[in-house]
């Protein structure tokens, strides 16, 4: 379930892609259980999705979920599952307050903006020793989480900080191009997706605005050099937990790489390999014989496997153990995987 | 804060002035159509996301390799600014057709055709998305859409720390000219006399002779114009648009067409403005989130004080 059609759709296809590359593999062995992946647009909207999962549950009878994608849906949807008994895995919903309300049947692969904040900041840090930051976010709950782990982090290492947020669908940023301006930080990060992303990029550099520019998973998309332009993206940093192979690499990624080109038609992007890894983890179940919700949650309490995106296996909470953060940068009007955190350089 | 504020007045005072002109151009057609029919035709912000398209379209058409200057750029804004101006007029006279005149005819209540024009906005806006954005570019219709640049963010001159830039200058005179030629329109012309009669009292404007279907006709044409020159300004100012573009845009031209006055044509412009300059204010002290309240407690207060608006009641009654 997630974003298939609406603005920030092209985060959510790939995993999309991804669960069903996973599906039909697994299919394709002609398993004594064959599983059948039904789709859910909610357009990333916490009414749509209430609505949605409402009929998954009592008239499609899913026995498990993959997704929501985004973090307010998944707040919204969260005491449903319970009720439910619907285990659920999230390839890319981060906001940290999620494993926090005791949800049992809740899971997701990439690591949470308590991780991704503080791995942002403290790589900018290490790569340009800024004196100030300047925080900024949209008024979603995604947006608002990654940047408050942002500033937080900025703070502990001693970086002044300032914020501005703004409404998600406001159009005209000149208010929040004015604070930046005046403020003169050495390095901005936003919390939010690709469309809002692009369109501030673009205003703060025609605002005359250079600092260094940096944003989370939610603006990690080609779209967001669109939106800005080509000029204004250059040598944006953007950091995922996510793993997105390009096609120089090997091994299982190789593999993967290879595979979804084949069954999508598309390279791999954003949270592909995590919605195939949370597809596995539902399949790994059934395999093991686990066909009611309830039973497959139980699985999920112990599996364990190397997933394509990274090894994976869940916390109590419903957290990944492993919480590695990645570094692009638009290099040349294209993002360029740069490597893990601890170990990239910036260009330019 | 006092720092701040005097840090951050003039330039967002060019930014307040720039989008409340965006602003005001809409704010014409809701009170154009509100001063002849008393309708408020909510799928008016449709008509200016349309116009965003055309001006879309035909940018990527002429797809410039770099920003133009002098001649060149004066051509392709006027094309832009007469395509929106056209294609949005016409998709304006469309929308009475269909959505409105049945109705009227039928003699429908005002809620009646208020409920058609919301169900006509979300016609439009779906209809964007799965249809006409994906057929006029190839891409998925829900996403945001991107023009090449036609105009370099230059600056001009500056006044204290505020860069005035080129773009900034265009829609800030563009705005201007066209709310100057629509007022000379309404109040100078024959076809104008039509629109403030048929404002004042349509039955005497029907016994003078007064075509009611021919003025509500040219009243759709006119605002749905306006929406469309502010679609043109919109694209080359932010370089983007998506299939609902309109919607929070509308609204706020709405607010600026009560906070003037509605069925004024004057108060459209300066409610316009006005929204614009108190919304980029009051986000120094408050900051950007706090836009929409800051704007929406000024209309309380005015309309606390002032129930018809700033400049009160319509024009078209006082001067007919």
């Amino acid at each position: 379930m997630g974003d298939l059609t609406g603005e920030n759709a092209a985060i959510v296809i790939p995993p999309r892609n991804g669960a069903v590359m996973a599906v039909n593999e697994y299919n394709a062995k002609n398993p004594k259980v064959k599983i059948e992946l039904v789709q859910y647009d909610s357009q990333g909207k916490a009414d749509q999705a209430t609505s949605l999962i409402t009929k998954a549950i009592t008239q499609d009878k899913i026995v498990a979920l993959i997704g929501p994608a985004f973090s307010g849906e998944s707040k919204a949807i969260g005491g449903q599952l319970e009720e439910g008994k619907i285990p659920s895995v999230s390839p890319s919903a981060t906001n940290p307050g999620l494993a926090q309300n005791g949800w049992t049947y809740w899971h997701r692969v990439v690591a949470n903006d308590a991780d991704q904040g503080p791995g942002i900041a403290e790589f900018l840090v290490k790569a340009k020793s800024p004196k100030k930051a300047f925080v900024l976010s949209d008024d979603q709950e995604y947006s608002v989480g990654l940047a408050d782990a942002v500033a937080k982090s900025f703070k502990d290492s001693n970086v002044a900080v300032e914020t501005d947020k703004f409404s998600k669908d406001a159009s005209d940023y000149s208010s929040t191009v004015t604070k930046v301006a005046a403020s003169n930080p050495d390095v901005i990060v936003f919390g939010g997706y690709y469309a809002q992303a692009g369109r501030l990029l673009k205003q703060l550099r025609d605002g005359g605005v250079k600092a260094t520019f940096a944003s989370g998973d939610g603006s990690l998309d080609q779209q967001l050099v669109t939106g800005a332009g080509t000029a204004a993206a250059e040598g944006a940093v953007l950091a995922c937990p996510c793993n997105i192979p390009t096609p120089d690499v090997t091994g299982a990624l190789k593999t993967f790489f290879e595979n979804y080109k084949k069954s999508a038609n598309v390279d791999p992007a954003i949270y592909a390999t995590e919605g195939y890894d949370a597809a596995t983890s539902f399949i790994k179940a059934v395999e093991a014989g686990n066909t009611t919700g309830e039973k497959i949650n139980e699985f999920l309490k112990t599996v364990s496997f190397e997933g394509v995106s990274k090894p994976l296996k869940f916390k109590a909470n419903g957290e990944p153990e492993n919480n590695a953060i990645f570094i692009y940068q638009v290099v040349d009007g294209k993002v360029k995987l740069l490597g893990p955190a601890e170990e990239a350089k910036l260009e330019g | 804060m006092l720092d701040d504020f005097l840090n951050q007045f003039l330039p967002s005072t060019v930014g307040g002035l720039v989008f409340g002109s965006i602003y005001a151009l809409i704010a014409l057609g809701y009170t154009m159509v509100y001063g002849v029919l008393r309708l408020i035709n909510f799928a008016h912000s449709e008509i200016f996301m349309i116009g965003t398209f055309t001006s879309l379209v035909v940018i990527t058409a002429i797809a410039p390799a770099s920003p133009l200057t002098g001649f060149a750029l004066f051509g392709v804004m006027l094309l832009i600014i007469v395509a929106s101006a056209a294609i949005s007029g016409g998709a304006a006279m469309l929308l009475e057709v269909v959505a409105y005149r049945p109705l009227r005819r039928k003699g429908a209540t005002r809620l009646t055709a208020l409920i058609s024009a919301i169900g006509a906005s979300l016609f439009l806006q779906e209809l964007f998305a799965l249809v006409i954005i994906p057929w006029l570019t190839g891409n998925a219709g829900r996403n945001q859409q991107s023009a090449p640049r036609i105009v370099d963010r230059d600056t001009v001159f500056t006044i204290g720390n505020a860069a005035v830039r080129t773009d900034h200058i265009i829609v800030v005179v563009a705005a201007v000219i066209m709310m100057i030629a629509l007022d000379r329109l309404v109040n100078k012309t024959k076809i104008g006399r039509g629109i403030r009669a048929t404002a004042q009292d349509p039955e005497a404007a029907v016994l003078m002779g007064v075509s009611i279907d021919n003025i509500v006709r040219v009243t759709f044409l006119l605002g749905g114009a306006m929406a469309g020159v502010a679609g043109a300004l919109y694209l080359m100012e932010f370089e983007n648009t998506v299939f609902n573009v309109g919607f929070v845009l509308g609204i706020k031209a709405f607010t600026a067409a009560v906070l003037g006055g509605i069925g004024n044509l004057r108060g459209a412009l300066l409610g316009g403005i006005v929204l614009g300059l108190i919304e980029n204010w009051g986000a120094i002290f408050l900051g950007s989130e706090w836009k929409d309240v800051i704007a929406f407690t000024v209309l309380v207060i005015v309309l606390m004080f002032r129930p018809t608006g700033i400049l009160g009641e319509s024009l078209q009654k006082a001067r007919a």
